[in-house]
């Protein structure tokens, strides 16, 4: 194998650090959820990475579950992202105020 | 030393991720956002596990990336094109993301696992299966019950009372 487990854990921590800029300083609520996919991506990259290189399966089986519940963390949200639009006519997660003390 | 196809990967993963945040359109965004699921299951096609890469194709590419084009499509014109952001908050995002990145990065390059190869035959998927159905049996069914309870809770929350039946047919 040519790739070295470094190459793959170097890519996982960018797409990190673009998840956590993205929702430092995005406040579109669609956009911060592109953020959170991306970490989630970041990841499971690194799940299945080191999987590969020690070598067991427990890296591939644990990053399948956790695309499943990002799958229903994906529907809850924007079904969530959803309702807040009808009571706000807006996405802007500054908008959304009904829950600050 | 990585070759080309993972440098191709990397590019292709990286950029689609800056553009899903930073194009001015979010149906554009989300189109972009295709790219990073399927760049990341380009690469666990470069690990030789392609059961979770087919996985990773069908549920992102296939299945999430579709649900938030049709979200997407269900908000305002005007609020899909519209960016709110100040300078100096993206400023500091950009510092962040730059600091996490060279100190993670350099926490990793100082570590052990640069010298990490391997020589051994990969997993093979029956094991995952195996692993599925002997030892995890009691995850994977909790795991289907929260699928199963997210998607009806999504529904619940998407559901809009306010509409009669008679505004319905029409």
């Amino acid at each position: 194998m040519s790739n070295e487990l470094i190459d793959f854990t170097l890519v996982s921590v960018a797409l990190l650090a673009i998840g956590i800029y993205g929702l430092s300083v995005k406040r579109n609520a669609i956009r911060m959820l592109f953020a959170v996919e991306i970490i989630i991506n970041a990841a499971n990259l690194n799940m299945v990475a080191f999987g590969r290189f020690l070598p067991h399966s427990g890296g591939q089986t644990l990053a399948l579950f956790s695309i499943a519940i990002a799958a229903a963390e994906v529907a809850v949200g924007l079904s969530l992202i959803i309702v807040a639009y009808r009571m706000y006519n807006n996405i802007d997660i500054a908008d959304f105020r009904s829950l600050k003390g | 030393m990585a070759d080309a196809a993972f440098l191709a990967l990397s590019v292709i993963t990286i950029g689609s991720a800056i553009a899903a945040l930073e194009l001015r359109s979010l149906i554009y965004g989300s189109i972009a956002l295709m790219g990073t699921p399927g760049g990341v299951a380009g690469f666990f096609l470069l690990l030789d596990s392609p059961f979770v890469a087919m996985f990773q194709i069908a549920v992102y590419v296939g299945s999430i990336a579709v649900l938030i084009l049709f979200t997407v499509m269900l908000v305002k014109r005007e609020l899909i094109f519209k960016k709110v952001e100040d300078r100096r908050r993206k400023f500091a995002g950009i510092g962040l993301m730059l600091v996490f990145m060279l100190s993670l990065g350099a926490v990793i390059m100082d570590s052990g696992i640069k010298t990490i190869t391997t020589d051994e035959p990969a997993v093979d998927f029956r094991d995952i299966g195996a692993d599925f159905l002997t030892y995890y049996w009691p995850a994977l069914i909790l795991m289907g019950l929260i699928l199963a309870g997210s998607v009806i809770g999504a529904l619940i929350l998407a559901r809009r009372e306010d509409i009669t039946d008679e505004q319905r047919a029409n």
